[in-house]
């Protein structure tokens, strides 16, 4: 019978020093990253054949549109789910991201992403929920537009790849600035267009792209990030110049915390 | 007012924009971040009749639909509720951003889904629970920021905090990454956990799914009704790790099912349905596709497989409306299915059964709610396609408001509870937990589970016999003595992910128990539940609800009358239109009337 052999970087918990354990997990067809990963749960043997604890890593839905499984492979961010065993060279390296902080194993904490969605004031500002009718007619070709960055899932890849993400710096990341221009594309989200782009221009928004289109390039939606983030920051550039000529001071987005 | 919500998928965010706009603090407990729940994987839409389409539709069809699909079982006024709010809820989700599918007008457009004849379904492309739940998530962050809702991610759901008088007054959850027990003491306190896919194994569900919460409370007392309704989805991508689902909403845009006969595609479906064809409901399908793999032995190169077929379709048009669907199917199966059909075949998919809960969606513990597929309320014996997501909304807003509703009627408040039983709470999980550490044996978790994945879905799903459920009910309790002798294989203080599996493995143990035995005392053929020895409906002695009652030996079963006031079970029948089985029927009625009348 033949068998993966799978490189993993551990880490017992947030504090604790990584390190490389390998194991060998027999092939069977339509294998993924996450079958592999269950066979060392049931079977929890490394390569020298010493006994050793589960791997933990994140998963739910296994069909990518949760974005919960999203590690390292092969030197990729991808999800765990989607990464078939036979499309992939061996040894299998997986590794946790890199820019979130480590909870255990594979499994990092993505809990940044969701803050940064507040500070871009990522929602339709909606009267409430009782009923008012239908919503704002759209055209399907502006519907066609903004559905694909609605179907981003906060998975962290296009963060993982960009090198302006990182412990130096406060940026956002291609998918909240994205998720912007989302909103600004809905007919109610546009009534406050000006505060998200102003939220976009502030510290850590915008100008910390470096430009170097790995986003794009990695995000598993296909969403096209580098002319969303090319088009943002016309808007704001066009925003901070209307401003000006109004002669109004323009607010850092984030002096002041939000929550 | 204080609340906890339990889960985070539709109904629990809903719930939570609810209480909040009416003005309760919510504590907001997931076993995931809340925008990775379960809800996410829901595909082809949410049905309500908006009726665009000029085809008379209207929510006293979309009633009608609902009872006949779930084949009576389920009690009428809350599903006519449901269906008389499905309108508005759409439009309310437009409201909030969802990027609805729309027509050459802006409007919304609707597709058609199982088991009815019109296009009633809206839908964003096929990521209709996606977008649905980011919508919410969405609104759910801005209370966020105002300050009324805290969120417990990655927290588990251990149990209800229950005073002396039996009322509900808060929950006891675990840190899955401190590990640390703690109480949240509420007025009351909503779940919306879900389903329970995972004691099923390899099936559409997320692996989250192992309805451990409902386990847990059903063994704190709360009823567990119609445990034995478990529906399997006809078209799946069998996997190593899941079952992917294809949604219905594939044959709702006219993908059609088919093995070859002779060298020639039969399309069985239709032949033998051909008012429905494709889109009978789901048990149905199942049933159809099952009968043709093992009964006929046509399944594709003798294989448990069956096409479905897109290839006649305009690529471009269908890219448009299925990509997600497609794109699934590309990835897993590494086939083209605008090009090749697509091979598919049932997995377990949806439980219609769930907590016993009355029209305010409260269960039978005062100040313990439910909502979403974590309850029973909506689906009798088998759910129609695009009906969970609307269900998880309606009974997410219901309990939403009847919560506040109850704590303004609330005599004590919790503020002035003893902290005593909170104290006593924690202390009891703690020592359960305590116990798993403790296992120091030699089975492997993972292991029992797979064991009893392949029982129940081979004897629990679609065809249901005496003997092989006695087998398996037999089979759990095994599994049941060979869990005292787990060895846990991670004893860390720390993101102990194991612990918190085998604590899950002995709740699905105690629902499986539950399912099976529903399954064995329902003497008779309804909906989702299939037995070939009683092949039949049996309406006099079944047109019950199951009550499962949980004991240290096992289920106590009851059965409860079902609310019929507003319409008479027909026939359930799907090879010719409704309207005509009315008409029949009628006439049949007007004969025996007359004979009567004569015989006077």
């Amino acid at each position: 019978m033949s068998e993966i052999l799978v490189k993993i970087k551990r880490q017992d918990g947030p504090k604790s020093k990584s390190y490389w354990e390998e194991f060998k997990v027999p092939l069977k067809t339509n294998m993924n990253v996450i079958s592999i990963l269950m066979e060392i749960q049931k079977n929890p043997v490394n390569a020298k054949g010493q006994q050793t604890v589960p791997v933990v890593w994140d998963c739910n839905c296994l069909e990518e549109v949760c974005g919960a499984c999203t590690m390292v492979i092969n030197g990729v961010p991808r999800q765990a789910c989607a990464a078939l065993v036979k499309d992939l060279k061996q040894p299998i390296v997986l590794r946790p991201l890199t820019k979130f902080p480590v909870v255990r194993d594979l499994m990092v904490d993505r809990n940044v992403m969701f803050e940064n969605l507040k500070k871009i004031q990522g929602w339709i500002p909606i009267d409430g929920t009782y009923d008012l009718g239908p919503g704002p007619r759209i055209a399907p070709a502006r519907r066609d537009e903004a559905y694909p960055i609605a179907t981003c899932m906060t998975c962290g890849c296009c963060m993982e790849a960009c090198p302006n993400v990182n412990s130096r710096t406060t940026y956002i990341g291609p998918a909240a600035i994205a998720q912007a221009k989302l909103f600004n594309t809905h007919p109610t989200g546009a009534m406050n267009k000006e505060e998200r782009l102003d939220a976009v221009a502030g510290d850590g928004g915008i100008v910390d792209c470096g430009n170097a289109q790995n986003c794009e390039r990695v995000c598993p939606k296909l969403i096209p990030l580098v002319s969303i983030i090319a088009e943002m920051n016309r808007e704001t550039v066009f925003r901070g110049f209307t401003r000006w000529l109004k002669g109004k001071p323009q607010k850092a987005a984030f002096d002041e915390p939000i929550g | 007012m204080k609340i906890v919500i339990v889960g985070g998928g539709l109904a629990g965010l809903l719930a939570t924009i609810r209480a909040c706009e009416k003005g309760a603090d919510v504590d907001l407990i997931s076993f995931v971040p809340v925008k990775r729940s379960h809800s996410v994987c829901a595909q082809g839409g949410i049905n309500g009749a908006v009726n665009t389409k000029g085809e008379g539709d209207s929510p006293w069809n979309h009633f009608d639909d609902t009872l006949l699909g779930g084949d009576y079982l389920a009690n009428q006024p809350p599903v006519l509720g449901m269906c008389e709010a499905a309108p508005k809820i759409i439009y309310l989700m437009d409201r909030m951003g969802v990027m609805f599918t729309r027509t050459g007008e802006g409007l919304l457009d609707f597709r058609r889904f199982g088991g009815t004849l019109v296009h009633r379904t809206a839908f964003s492309g096929s990521t209709t629970g996606q977008q649905l739940l980011y919508g919410l998530d969405e609104q759910v962050r801005r209370w966020e920021v105002e300050g009324k809702v805290k969120k417990y991610e990655e927290w588990d759901f251990l149990s209800a905090v229950v005073d002396e008088d039996g009322t509900c007054r808060g929950c006891v959850a675990q840190d899955m990454k401190t590990m640390e027990i703690r109480a949240f003491p509420s007025d009351a306190v909503i779940m919306c956990t879900g389903g329970i896919g995972a004691i099923f194994g390899r099936t559409t569900n997320s692996v989250i799914n192992t309805g451990s919460p409902l386990s847990s409370l059903y063994q704190q007392g709360v009823y567990y009704a119609n445990p034995e309704m478990i529906q399997v989805h006809p078209t799946s991508i069998p996997g190593d790790d899941k079952c992917r689902l294809i949604s219905e909403g594939v044959r709702g845009d006219g993908g059609r099912l088919w093995v070859p006969k002779d060298g020639k595609p039969w399309y069985f479906m239709e032949e033998w349905y051909p008012a429905y064809g494709n889109l009978v409901s789901r048990d149905v399908a199942s049933r159809g596709i099952y009968k043709v793999c093992r009964e006929l032995k046509m399944g594709l190169d003798g294989k448990d497989m069956v096409y479905l077929d897109v290839t006649h379709l305009d690529p471009e048009w269908i890219e448009k409306r299925q990509h997600g669907v497609l794109e699934i199917y590309r990835k897993f199966a590494g086939e083209e299915p605008t090009k090749v059909p697509m091979k598919v075949f049932p997995a377990m998919h949806y439980t219609m059964g769930g907590m016993w809960v009355d029209y305010d969606q409260m269960t039978n513990i005062p100040g313990l709610f439910a909502a979403g597929e974590c309850e029973y309320q909506y689906h009798g014996a088998n759910r129609l396609g695009a009906n969970s997501l609307i269900s998880c909304l309606y009974g997410g807003m219901v309990a939403g408001d009847k919560v506040l509703e109850y704590g303004k009627k609330l005599k004590k408040n919790t503020a002035d509870v003893s902290g005593k039983i909170f104290e006593a709470e924690v202390a009891r999980q703690k020592e359960k937990a305590d116990k798993i550490y403790q296992l120091n044996g030699t089975e492997n978790p993972y292991k029992l589970k797979d064991i009893l994945n392949e029982y129940m879905t081979n004897n629990v799903t679609v065809i249901r016999y005496e003997k092989t459920m006695k087998e398996t009910d037999e089979k759990i309790q095994e599994l049941m003595a060979r869990y005292k002798n787990i060895g846990v294989c991670d004893t860390g203080g720390w993101s102990n992910r194991t612990a918190v599996f085998i604590r899950h493995l002995w709740n699905m143990f105690e629902l499986s128990r539950a399912i099976t035995g529903g399954a064995l005392l329902r003497k008779e053929s309804r909906g989702a539940h299939y037995m070939p020895e009683y092949p039949d409906r049996d309406d006099e002695n079944w047109l019950k609800t199951i009550k499962a009652k949980w004991t240290p030996d096992g289920p106590e079963f009851s059965l409860e009358d079902i609310d019929l006031s507003l319409i008479k079970p027909r026939v359930r029948r799907y090879d010719v239109r409704k309207d005509e089985v009315m008409k029949e029927e009628e006439k049949e009625e007007k004969k025996e009337a007359a004979a009567t009348a004569e015989e006077k």
